[in-house]
């Protein structure tokens, strides 16, 4: 390890330690495409370009008005009259000078009708208040080229986004609260061996009381099995007997008075989880299950080939079960004892991840990343525009669900509004004067209720939804175009860095009552 | 309330103000019942509300853009940090050149020129160097710390702001607190309105207490590269002393981490541990949290968003907690934080303590110390004894120390208390002295 540290990881420090070198690095690759510097387009974009995003590309044929200063940090007042792109590249590029920042004076409708394959570039293309026919046309665009797309909207107090990808394969997902992989059920041969040579009725009292819980839940549970014909304890009666009967195997002093060994306190507290019988999760199953993993051809992405050679390991070497995690949670233990179990189960995860030569395209480490990970893989995908809107798609289940007496704050009746409000081609609620609310209202309900027509959705809309809607003049106030700023970047290093696990495919946030949702549409 | 006069006016243009004109001039099924659409509202915003941010860093810098970008020119912004440039891939106010100033100060200046009109006005202080005349002055109080010590201070010095009448209270003297918090890819946003909704110290279990690593693993049975690292900044630095005698560790000084990452890696040798990098030697040095931009703008502009609502009445506050998470999708949860009935910062009722007659002093300390709904730091305790104020025990000034310690082995009784009577009891983590009655059990 070099002495001295680069300024870049000094700088990205904070952030190295979530994604690490290899995550910043697809970042710097990566070149991002916003199209409409408003306040949301920039806010999402400074979010990018502060992690240090390799290029980013401003298409916006806009010039710049005075409403578009007073909301945006990336627009100052002497740039009123001036292309938008220009203007908000300048001050977005200003923020960090590790990145690359380009702007185009063009509306994307111009882009498509001229040059579409301008966008096959891009790592991810995020497209900020655009027109229903834009967002269609440029859709079928990026979805043929394979480009994530991310459609953005605020409008008034609520913030819409919408990923459009057709699958992103997800290694490293991160869990929160994974379960240990400890396999006590399915002790594999070395490990078998390892509490062999612990005898734990003839220790002296220090390594009694430093013998690791795993072990002393792995030999109580052997003696346990030959007591009770080879089952493991199953209900909650059984398994309080078997904590008691680790109870009793904590040392007693002279008087009787058992000791306080902490190990075995920590070998009673975690029965429970310990107990549980090792399976391949359903989400892994179903990976198994999918038509990519059973085809694999020469077009096959490397996750997919690592899949299929997973399945195959489970199905031979494995004996059903994935290839060992190999690791554990710290625990009471003296440093040698800790240390051994450690590589016992670190030797059998190396193991079971050599258990295939790779293909040339894929190394020994690929190899180990997608085996300590394999429990925790994730794939997702999500429809295409086109077919959410087709009249013959629609979701409806996802859509009606949500549907006639619920709290007036929930978010996706104002989804509902918000896509048909801002979708409709032919009526602008940009309105500056008051008294043209009134009038929004019945050409807004209108609206809505022929959309619904259309779709034969059965849901009824509430008069106040339809008012506010019109109240909302299709105003974008900052701070629900920050909220929206930072929930949208970072789903698009998700999506760059292939960690964590992406939204699919619809996020609603609601500012009025600080609300949101997903939901699959 | 004492207001100050409004900031001269700016250039203005065209249109500069309309996506949150809406908003205060027209009325909607949804507002606050006080609501009242006109086109004064903005006015107020502009001229007169006075909102002050407590820090300037990750949330800091969000808030003060948010805010000023929603009509609020009059902000306040207190850091007692300068900036380090494991700032900059987040607090965007500051660039490499502002390495080691004040981040109140840049912060403000980016601000001022970038917005026109706004007035932000810095000061690089820590929040106990302001005093009550400077608190009441805000309208609003919106926190961006990294510290539950400092925001129950906050909290405290709110509390201590109220005024009673005849047991009532006044609704005037309440300044609404919004509190954001991050840590990597979560975070929350909270409201308080001090003396009617939950405070910090009501939810204090929330916040749980920091886990350190038992002694004896440290200093003898290493397990993780953790241990290993702790054992050399904990035990080993004090006794090399490898900068000079009395020289502390300092967790931004490179070489300082570059000498514990050495002797970290040869401690870890010995034990046959691996996995002692300089990163996770830092990080345990100075318990670093990982922290993106992303979620800081997330939960700034959820507390700006709050700001506004409250300032301009348009709209019925977060009632009252809102939790974030992004790690797997998005997902927000959003409750309501009910007021714990003894609550020991906001209930006004002193908390009883239980003890024998025969307890030691130290048993109090120890109480005070680590009750989950204490969580206190250093407390200093005074009582009166045969009619004399009497500190029983200080532990911030060395010579009071000194001379106060005997009565840590003494029993309650010995030092002259009696049942029934009241303890006063001070601490960093409270602005006010918190009173307590001693309660002898048999």
């Amino acid at each position: 390890m070099a002495a001295t540290r680069t300024s870049k990881e000094q700088k990205y420090d904070r952030q190295l330690r979530l994604w690490g070198d290899h995550g910043q690095e697809t970042l710097e690759n990566a070149h991002v495409c916003l199209i409409n510097a408003t306040a949301t387009g920039t806010e999402i974009l400074k979010n990018l370009v502060l992690p240090g995003i390799g290029a980013f590309t401003v298409v916006d044929g806009h010039t710049v008005t005075g409403e578009d200063v007073g909301n945006n940090f990336f627009l100052c007042n002497n740039s009123i009259g001036k292309n938008r792109a220009q203007a908000a590249t300048e001050l977005l590029q200003e923020l960090n000078s590790d990145v690359s920042g380009n702007f185009v004076e063009e509306s994307p409708d111009k882009l498509l009708d001229n040059d579409p394959e301008f966008f096959h570039r891009f790592s991810i293309v995020i497209g900020v208040h655009l027109p229903e026919s834009t967002c269609l046309r440029l859709g079928s665009v990026l979805w043929s080229a394979s480009v994530p797309f991310l459609v953005c909207k605020t409008y008034g107090l609520i913030g819409y986004m919408r990923l459009v990808v057709r699958e992103h394969t997800v290694i490293e997902s991160h869990p929160d609260n994974a379960l240990e992989d400890l396999r006590l059920d399915k002790p594999f041969g070395e490990f078998k061996n390892h509490i062999q040579s612990y005898d734990l009725d003839n220790m002296d009292k220090k390594d009694h009381s430093h013998t690791p819980w795993i072990i002393i839940v792995a030999k109580y549970l052997e003696k346990w099995l030959s007591e009770h014909n080879g089952q493991a304890p199953k209900n909650y009666k059984e398994k309080e007997a078997f904590r008691q009967f680790i109870r009793e195997g904590i040392l007693k002093n002279e008087n009787g008075v058992p000791e306080d060994e902490e190990n075995f306190e920590e070998a009673i507290k975690n029965v429970n989880t310990a107990l549980n019988p090792t399976k391949i999760p359903s989400t892994v199953e179903d990976l198994f299950n999918s038509e990519q993993c059973n085809n694999i051809t020469s077009q096959s992405t490397a996750f997919w080939v690592m899949l299929r050679a997973i399945k195959e390991f489970v199905h031979n070497e494995g004996n059903g079960s994935l290839p060992l995690r190999g690791t554990i949670p710290d625990m009471i233990a003296d440093s040698q004892k800790f240390v051994n179990l450690q590589n016992v189960i670190f030797a059998e995860f190396i193991f079971n991840s050599n258990f295939q030569k790779p293909p040339e395209s894929i190394s020994e480490n690929d190899i180990k990343l997608f085996c300590k990970n394999a429990s925790f893989l994730r794939v997702v995908r999500c429809r295409s525009l086109a077919e959410e809107y087709s009249v013959d798609s629609v979701n409806k289940d996802e859509i009606s669900e949500l549907g006639i007496d619920v709290l007036s704050d929930h978010p996706v009746l104002f989804f509902l509004i918000s896509s048909v409000c801002t979708n409709s081609p032919t009526v602008s609620y940009v309105r500056i004067y008051n008294y043209q609310v009134e009038e929004d209202i019945s050409k807004l309900k209108l609206c809505v209720n022929s959309l619904l027509q259309e779709y034969s959705l059965n849901i009824n809309i509430k008069d106040d939804y339809i008012h506010e809607f019109c109240r909302y003049g299709a105003a974008e106030p900052h701070t629900v175009a920050a909220f929206l700023g930072g929930s949208a970047a970072q789903e698009a290093i998700k999506i760059i860095s292939h960690q964590f696990v992406p939204f699919s495919n619809t996020f609603i946030y609601n500012a009025m009552s600080q609300t949101s949702a997903t939901l699959n549409l | 309330m004492v207001v100050d006069g409004g900031s001269g006016h700016a250039c203005e243009w065209e249109g500069r103000w309309n996506h949150i004109k809406k908003f205060l001039e027209r009325s909607g099924p949804f507002t606050h019942p006080d609501f009242e659409p006109s086109t004064e509202s903005l006015s107020f915003m502009l001229e007169t509300c006075k909102i002050l941010v407590i820090g300037a860093g990750g949330l800091g810098c969000e808030l003060l853009k948010d805010l000023a970008l929603s009509g609020i020119r009059n902000i306040h912004v207190v850091d007692m940090d300068t900036i380090d440039v494991s700032n900059l891939n987040r607090q965007f106010l500051f660039r490499p050149k502002d390495v080691g100033r004040p981040k109140a100060d840049v912060a403000a200046d980016f601000i001022n020129s970038r917005i026109p009109g706004c007035c932000v006005v810095p000061h690089f202080k820590k929040i106990q160097d302001l005093d009550e005349t400077f608190y009441r002055q805000f309208h609003i109080i919106v926190c961006g710390l990294d510290s539950v010590v400092a925001r129950r201070w906050m909290n405290g010095m709110l509390l201590s702001l109220l005024v009673y009448e005849d047991g009532v209270l006044d609704p005037g003297s309440i300044i609404p607190l919004i509190d954001g918090g991050t840590e990597g890819f979560k975070g929350n946003a909270r409201v308080i309105f001090p003396g009617m909704t939950a405070c910090i110290d009501c939810t204090l279990e929330l916040y749980p207490p920091q886990i350190n690593f038992p002694m004896c693993t440290i200093a003898s049975m290493p397990r993780l590269p953790e241990h290993c690292i702790e054992y050399v900044w904990m035990l080993l630095w004090p006794k090399e002393s490898p900068f000079g005698a009395g020289v502390a560790l300092d967790g931004d000084d490179p070489e300082h981490i570059q000498w514990v990452y050495q002797r970290s890696l040869e401690r870890a040798a010995e034990f046959n541990i691996t996995g002692v990098t300089y990163r996770l030697s830092q990080g345990v040095v100075k318990r670093i949290i990982p922290a993106v931009a992303s979620t800081n703008a997330v939960i700034a502009a959820a507390c700006a968003t709050e700001v506004f609502k409250i300032a301009s009445s348009a709209y019925m506050p977060l009632n009252n907690y809102m939790v974030f998470n992004d790690i797997d999708s998005l997902y927000t949860y959003t409750f309501e934080a009910e007021r714990k009935e003894n609550c020991s910062a906001c209930s006004q009722i002193p908390m009883d303590l239980h003890f024998a007659p025969s307890s030691k002093l130290q048993d109090v300390l120890d109480y005070l110390t680590t009750s989950a709904s204490l969580q206190m730091k250093s407390p200093a305790i005074t009582a009166t004894v045969e009619g004399k104020n009497k500190t029983l025990y200080l532990q911030s000034v060395a010579s009071i120390e000194q001379r106060t310690r005997p009565n840590l082995s003494k029993t309650l009784k010995e030092l002259g208390l009696t049942g029934g009577q009241e303890l006063a009891v001070a601490d960093v983590t409270t602005p006010q002295t918190m009173l307590f009655r001693l309660c002898f059990t048999s």
